[in-house]
């Protein structure tokens, strides 16, 4: 299964058009988006969305029920189905009690998932689909590879072959004459058909309202010209009050294509009349697979916040490069991976998972405020709690739970790789690991461990003091970090210790979806910090400050482990990253930075879990101005640099891919230099720069400041 | 408000044309007669609304010649223009909003490639909650809200105007019969 994703995953990189085309859109996107929601506090919108569509999950079988009520008293025909079969078998017997020959579509993600337009053909029925990306893929006989552009993986001349197929005549690929060829042909179909297909956006319980929202007008053809309309609605599209469609309706055009408004929204209440005269045949198929469950899962329920913008889609830095072929089904991207694992099963969505890096940026961008990454992390651990895990793996999760069998190992590796070691990085790298090195030189592990250096560490005494969290990239690879940042602790006069007893922060456990060895960390990291005499814990990676802060606590009441749980948590409100707490002391006087002179101008990276977990993306970039640096902000500089902790041992390619980017974006800005606040993608990054000798020097925002006080000492 | 809303629809790719106090019809009549409705073929639907009942027939097809006032499935399917009269727009958007639950309204704004809309000036409200709150959904099986003409992105993200609805929208802002100027 991961050689087959990996090779799918070859595929889509080298494909000549797809990447490019999805980063320019992604590119696009964002600024596009950010005019779209110019005057509006996003913030508050997407609180009162979730809130609407929370309430509704909760009870959606009464809402289900109360729409089935109010539209049948309009007069439309409502039926709630449960399998795809029945929905098709439904469908059919419409279409054959009518004699129909023709059916057309306008866009449903249902439809799609019930797999209806084989069924039909296979009865007999010509299915035309009329939105003209999805009528694109039927003809090319592919999925749509995304929710809102099904066909942006292909290209005029795709299209102009496609058409030029379909009309029997040789079309050139220019686009405003492919559009026209679609609109006659399709024109043709629209009038000739029997039975319009459509889903809906929005469906209103208190009214029997389903909103139908179009660019092209295909939506009004479809329901307004056949004699018989046919909604596919999932429940989920369910909301309690016609009101409640006004927040959904500011969002989903603005999410979605960066639209105030979409050119066509139609909200229909019961059948209307006839084009031919006469009341309509409408029937309203409430599709309910498997959302009931999910509405009972405590943390899954939140997933049917989604109104199917693919805002998810559209900032990830993983789908913009492989596509949603690969990081799909028959939904995609992000949702589409929590989705799949329901509707299709855990195993289905065992490849979609390993491709999230877990960066946030989805979180970020949903207008449901759907915790996307949490969800897509916990199908990672049933996925992983399902299946047998590899001999392998665990014998690595067992190592790494035993504190000192870990730092022994570390300790050994060190050694082994002294003939391997070119300076400080790994020259050769062993089979297992080319991929990975093939665009960045992995560093050397250090020959003397943070642990034992901090002895030896001439520092002040002082009355105040602090306690230091390495974490494992700190502790065995980088040291000089940690005395970087002592250094700066002890020019605001406060002395730092270094609990022997702790050990690795639980990050990597946690993120391959193994929570009973991120309890077993936790645990030994509670019980070192459970000491007094420091008045907080400052660590410099991000990645473990959110661990101690938010997971390792849970993972300890998760395992039942209550009083552990409690004494995490204590450590957990004593814990800040190193920039915040450096700024701190800067704003309470006790450390005055010398403005420095001659500095190499920088660019600042963020870290994923600085931004996006801990919200302090401001203190380092204060820090580093203050003390006189001039910095330069690069492209994108919030976008993941591909790290993800061993995501890029388990998917090079990607990683690579998305550190070839960020490379890129640094070198625009002709910095001299990289600040960040995290080791992994220190690693990353400056592994980057070494492979393609590019003349960067990537430190620690602790290095950068601590240099400046050698300077003026 | 007038101002809002006409910047709105522009920004939404549609023209907008105001007639002068009392001068509707007339309006409508240069509008068709410059886009060669009744002269070079043409044919422009126009489903009943306010505006069109205000008027003798004779006197419509007099003025307005091209204009046929039966709409059906052929009759918009073959015509150039669709003229239908909206209840209200939107100043934040520049939509409009209508009760189109006869089947003629959803025709004429859909099939032929020119759409013109007909709309009181003083039916201008500001935001989309509140034009929402002016219909109940009850009483009106398709309530329609239109912005622009039709348009897709499909074909390499590359934006097109006019696809299996209009391609231009003109919104002709009128002031009705009676009222003392703007």
């Amino acid at each position: 299964m991961a050689g087959d994703l990996r090779q799918q995953v070859r595929q889509a990189l080298a494909h000549p058009h797809l990447p490019a085309a999805l980063t320019r859109f992604s590119e696009d996107y964002r600024s596009s988006r950010a005019r779209a929601y110019e005057g509006i506090d996003f913030e508050a919108l997407r609180s009162r969305i979730a809130e609407v569509k929370a309430r509704a999950a909760n009870r959606l079988d009464q809402l289900a029920e109360q729409f089935a009520g109010a539209a049948s008293a309009r007069g439309a025909r409502v039926v709630r189905l449960h399998t795809a079969e029945d929905v098709r078998r439904y469908i059919a017997d419409v279409a054959q009690r009518h004699g129909a020959r023709l059916v057309v579509k306008s866009k449903s993600m249902a439809t799609e998932e019930i797999h209806l337009n084989a069924a039909l053909e296979a009865a007999g029925i010509e299915v035309r689909e009329t939105d003209l990306g999805e009528w694109i893929v039927q003809l090319a006989r592919q999925r749509p590879s995304h929710m809102v552009l099904p066909a942006i993986h292909l290209t005029r001349d795709d299209v102009a072959g496609l058409f030029s197929r379909e009309t029997g005549e040789r079309l050139e690929a220019e686009i405003p004459r492919l559009v026209q060829v679609a609109r006659e042909q399709l024109r043709e179909k629209f009038l000739r058909a029997e039975i319009g297909i459509s889903g809906a956006n929005i469906a209103v319980a208190e009214t029997g309202s389903l909103v139908l929202c179009t660019n092209e007008g295909n939506a009004r053809l479809v329901t307004t010209l056949p004699p018989v309309h046919i909604a596919v609605v999932g429940i989920e599209k369910l909301v309690e009050r016609f009101e409640e469609i006004e927040p959904v309706l500011a969002a989903l055009p603005r999410s979605a294509t960066a639209q105030q408004i979409t050119s066509y929204v139609s909200i229909l209440t019961g059948p209307a009349e006839n084009a031919g005269g006469g009341p309509k045949e409408m029937h309203i198929v409430l599709y309910d697979h498997r959302r009931i469950e999910m509405s009972e899962d405590p943390l899954f329920c939140q997933a049917l916040q989604c109104i199917r913008c693919a805002s998810c889609l559209n900032v990830c830095p993983v789908y913009r490069l492989v596509g949603g072929h690969v990081f799909g089904k028959v939904y995609t991207g992000a949702i589409g991976t929590v989705l799949t694992a329901w509707i299709e099963g855990w195993e289905a969505s065992r490849g979609l998972e390993q491709l999230c890096i877990q960066c946030g940026a989805c979180r970020d961008y949903c207008p449901a405020k759907i915790d996307l990454p949490e969800l897509i992390l916990e199908v990672r651990r049933r996925a992983a709690a399902a299946a047998p895990r590899p001999l392998a793996a665990r014998a690595a999760f067992a190592v790494l739970s035993n504190r000192r069998a870990f730092h022994s190992l570390l300790r050994a590796a060190s050694l082994v790789q002294k003939p391997l070691a070119e300076g400080p990085f790994l020259r050769h790298l062993p089979l297992f690991f080319t991929e990975a090195g093939k665009n960045r030189r992995l560093p050397a592990l250090a020959g003397r461990p943070l642990r034992d250096r901090f002895p030896h560490l001439p520092q002040p005494r002082s009355e105040r003091r602090v306690a230091f969290f390495a974490g494992c990239l700190i502790d065995f690879v980088y040291p000089e970090i940690g005395e970087a940042a002592v250094r700066v602790l002890n020019r605001a006069g406060i002395e730092v210790v270094f609990p022997e007893k702790q050990t690795c922060c639980g990050a990597p456990a946690h993120f391959s979806g193994l929570p009973d060895a991120a309890a077993a960390n936790a645990r030994d990291n509670a019980e070192a910090f459970s000491g007094a005499g420091y008045e907080a814990v400052i660590s410099a990676c991000p990645t473990c400050t959110a661990a101690l802060c938010t997971d390792a606590p849970r993972a300890l009441r998760q395992q039942g482990e209550h009083d552990l749980a409690g004494r995490a948590e204590h450590l957990a409100a004593k814990t800040v990253d190193f920039s915040t707490f450096i700024r701190r002391l800067v704003e309470e006087g006790a450390l005055r930075l010398p403005a420095g002179a001659n500095l190499p101008p920088l660019t600042y990276h963020d870290s994923c879990h600085l931004k996006r977990t801990l919200h302090a993306e401001q203190p380092p970039r204060q820090l580093l101005r203050g003390a006189g640096y001039e910095l330069r902000e690069m492209q994108e500089s919030d976008v993941c640099c591909g790290m993800g902790g061993s995501y890029s041992l388990k998917l090079p390619e990607v990683s690579s891919a998305m550190l070839a980017r960020k490379l890129r974006m640094i070198a625009a800005t002709q910095a001299e230099g990289v600040a960040l606040d995290c080791p992994g993608c220190l690693m990353q990054i400056r592994g980057g720069c070494a492979a393609a000798d590019a003349p960067v020097r990537v430190h620690h925002t602790a290095e950068w400041l601590a240099s400046l006080l050698e300077a003026t000492d | 408000m007038v101002e809002k809303f006409r910047r709105s629809a522009e920004a939404a790719g549609a023209e907008v044309v105001e007639s002068r106090a009392g001068a509707a019809l007339a309006a409508l009549a240069r509008l068709l007669r410059d886009e060669g409705v009744g002269t070079q073929g043409r044919t422009a639907v126009w489903p009943d609304g306010p505006l069109q009942s205000a008027f003798h027939p004779g006197l419509l097809e007099q003025m307005l010649p091209g204009v046929v006032l039966d709409v059906t499935r052929d009759t918009a399917a073959a015509a150039y223009a669709g003229i239908t009269e909206f209840d209200c727009g939107v100043a934040a958007t520049g939509t409009l909003v209508q009760d189109a639950s006869a089947a003629a309204q959803r025709l004429a704004s859909t099939l032929p490639p020119l759409h013109i809309a007909l709309l009181r000036a003083d039916a201008i409200v500001s935001s989309l909650g509140d034009a929402l709150r002016r219909f109940d959904p009850a009483r009106m099986p398709f309530l329609a809200l239109v912005t622009g003409p039709s348009r897709t992105a499909d074909i390499e993200r590359v934006l097109t105007i006019g696809v299996h609805g209009p391609r231009r929208l003109v919104v002709l802002l009128y002031e009705p019969e009676g009222r003392h100027g703007r």
